[in-house]
């Protein structure tokens, strides 16, 4: 099964495809390296799943051009792509058996070994003993299989697969997700996968492109989108984030600004700050929103035995929710906002709810948005 | 239930609403039944035993087990059955060559005028059957623009080739009744087709287009064999009245062309000789029997289903 040569890269040029009126991805440039497993993320009519059928050639392009390795594919049909699919409904044909779904790629293109071939991917996905069997007469979990196994076995440049997990229940989500990254890693093939479903996009992607309203707002490994996210969106949309907005600088020089917020210095890290960004008292119109964010997990509860912290906000609690891994605080700040601070289960003293606290977080762990309302 | 009833003695009421249960079923079916027997039973046997009767109209028809009455219609009238099967064979497969596309326009590209366009398709039955065949002898004759276009194109030279036509006109032909026959069931083709296509799931041709199926194969290894049920119910819808059909043989054929209905027609309503016309009814109603049998169990749609 294992593809010898590295499948060459896809390269989406200023791609767009609009619907009469609405515009359902404008000017998309994106490059997935070849044997890279690639998640499409963003909201729900943001463009990805279009983006996808683009690919496949399942939708055509308004403008703009697809490259597969060397070779442009913007015009070429479905059929004469090297590229499959594993579709949302899974899309099994319901007369055919288990063994000739899986084969129908490899019969269209008239491969002689088609039935070996087709075991063969049915084992990789542990379902070898339901080859004789109809679709319809297995589970969810496992026609998600066939479908999978369908489309691998035609050992395609690039792999799309559109809210592959969507249908299933959590438990079978995670495993499916553990499932495909082994497959992927097994059969390296480009992976492309389309989703809403961020924990699912970080968990599985080497690489993450974070899609809203047909842009692509931001790419990276998902670690990088995490802790750095460049706008709200991704902040808000890839985890939690707590917003505090900011007034001014002042800069006394060296790897640290101060940051002012609502009469408060915070120390900030100079490498954090976007590009641009004048680092003065005021700030000027157009960044007219420049916030910090620290992520809930990143804000600590100041004890009296608790090192030092540079930073130090004020606060009471308002509630506090334990679910075992960690309780999770939300904090009023003396102008009304309320933090959220997610403290693991370590051990250390918990706060009740109307505790006086002094929250505090590590400079480096922080991240700074500046964005024209 | 006696023996239940029995054993618990003198506790009875329970036992009553389960036998109106048991009843209720029967009570229902009770005017279905009632129809057949008095409308298709009882003929069936009274035809039955006409078709073994001798005499004649004005003596009267007794019952003597004349099997010879099968063996004599057979022997003459076999063109006619062997004719009526071909033609009801042959405007089947005209008739499900119209109805697919359409079937499938309507189903999957018509958009907001699905409605209307299958109002169309059954529009035609507001007519009386006779007065629509009867408008194909105005759409076929002699100085109409169909006749005209046919001769402009040549397609009459061909439709003679192919022994359809005798001669440069389209009318009392074996053309023109096998046009009639497409034309008057079209409908029962397009209706149960429309029903199956509309069903399917255009997303499995997304999916075979996606495993390098080119229109053509994806047709024929995904939208056909999921359509079969379809077909199968059309066809039988067309192919049966079709192969009995005496009207557009009568009204736009010639005496080429006779079907076994007319035959029927004219043995029981103007030779009187009701043991012939019994037998001819009965060895047709045979002979589809056989032919729908082998025919569904050829397509095995029981399978598909």
């Amino acid at each position: 099964m294992a593809t010898t040569k590295a499948p060459g890269d896809l390269r989406l040029v200023q791609l767009a495809r609009h619907f009469d009126d609405f515009v359902a991805v404008a000017g998309l440039d994106l490059l997935v390296p070849g044997g890279s497993f690639f998640a499409l993320l963003g909201p729900s009519g943001c463009g990805k799943t279009t983006t996808l059928r683009m690919v496949a050639g399942l939708e055509e392009p308004t403008s703009g051009q697809i490259f597969l390795g060397e070779d442009d594919i913007t015009s070429t049909r479905a059929y004469q792509r090297k590229v499959n699919t594993v579709f949302q409904s899974y899309a099994l044909f319901p007369h055919l058996s288990v063994l000739d779904n899986v084969g129908f790629g490899l019969r269209q293109r008239k491969v002689a070994d088609w039935r070996r071939k087709a075991m063969e991917a049915l084992e990789l996905v542990k379902l070898g003993d339901r080859a004789k069997q109809r679709p319809r007469q297995l589970s969810g979990g496992m026609q998600q299989r066939v479908a999978l196994a369908r489309a691998i076995v035609n050992e395609p440049d690039v792999l799309l697969l559109d809210e592959p997990l969507g249908a299933l229940d959590l438990k079978l989500r995670r495993e499916m997700q553990i499932e495909l990254k082994r497959i992927q890693q097994e059969v390296g093939i480009t992976f492309i996968h389309v989703t809403h479903d961020q924990e699912e996009a970080m968990t599985m992607a080497d690489t993450v492109a974070v899609m809203r309203a047909g842009h692509l707002e931001q790419i990276g490994a998902p670690a990088d989108l995490y802790d750095h996210p460049a706008t709200t969106f991704v902040a808000n949309f890839l985890g939690q984030s707590n917003l505090l907005p900011l007034e001014g600088f002042s800069d006394p020089g060296g790897e640290f600004v101060t940051a002012h917020a609502h009469g408060i210095g915070l120390v900030v890290e100079r490498a954090q700050l976007p590009a641009g960004l004048v680092v003065g008292p005021g700030l000027t119109a157009t960044d007219s929103s420049v916030r910090l964010g620290i992520r809930p997990e990143k804000l600590q509860i100041l004890g009296h035995d608790s090192p030092p912290s540079a930073n130090r906000l004020p606060g009471s609690v308002t509630d506090a929710s334990f679910n075992g891994v960690a309780t999770t605080y939300l904090v009023a700040m003396p102008w009304g906002q309320e933090l959220t601070v997610t403290q693991p289960n370590d051990g250390s003293a918990r706060a009740n709810r109307g505790d006086v606290v002094t929250l505090g977080w590590n400079p480096h762990q922080a991240f700074v948005l500046a964005e024209a309302d | 239930m006696a023996a239940l009833t029995a054993a618990v003695g003198g506790v009875a009421p329970p036992a009553r609403p389960r036998r109106r249960g048991n009843l209720a079923p029967l009570l229902l079916l009770a005017p279905a039944l009632l129809w057949l027997v008095v409308f298709f039973i009882l003929p069936t046997i009274s035809l039955a035993s006409q078709s073994l009767q001798t005499g004649d109209i004005d003596n009267g028809y007794t019952l003597t087990w004349n099997f010879a009455t099968y063996a004599e219609a057979l022997s003459r009238y076999w063109p006619q059955f062997l004719r009526s099967f071909i033609y009801a064979g042959t405007a089947t497969i005209g008739t499900l060559l119209l109805a697919y596309p359409l079937a499938w326009f309507i189903a999957h590209r018509s958009g907001r005028y699905k409605n209307l366009l299958l109002v169309l398709v059954v529009a035609p039955f507001f007519t009386n059957f006779l007065i629509r065949t009867l408008a194909w002898q105005i759409i076929l004759t002699d100085a109409g623009p169909v006749a005209g276009f046919f001769r402009a194109t040549g397609l009459t030279s061909v439709l003679q080739a192919l022994g359809l036509t005798e001669n440069d006109s389209l009318l009392n032909s074996q053309f023109a009744v096998i046009c009639g026959l497409v034309y008057n069931f079209l409908p029962f083709m397009v209706l149960p087709l429309y029903t199956i296509l509309e069903r399917l799931d255009t997303r499995l041709l997304d999916a075979a287009g996606d495993l390098y199926a080119n229109g053509w194969n994806t047709f024929w290894k995904v939208i056909w064999p999921l359509s079969l049920p379809g077909v199968v119910s059309g066809t039988l819808l067309t192919f049966i009245p079709a192969a009995g059909d005496y009207i557009n043989s009568k009204l736009l054929g010639n005496t080429q062309t006779v079907m076994i209905g007319q035959v029927i027609d004219s043995q029981f309503l103007r030779v009187l000789d009701y043991p012939t016309a019994a037998a001819l009814s009965f060895i047709l109603m045979i002979a589809i029997i056989v032919l729908v049998a082998g025919y569904v169990r050829a397509a095995g749609t029981e399978e598909l289903v």
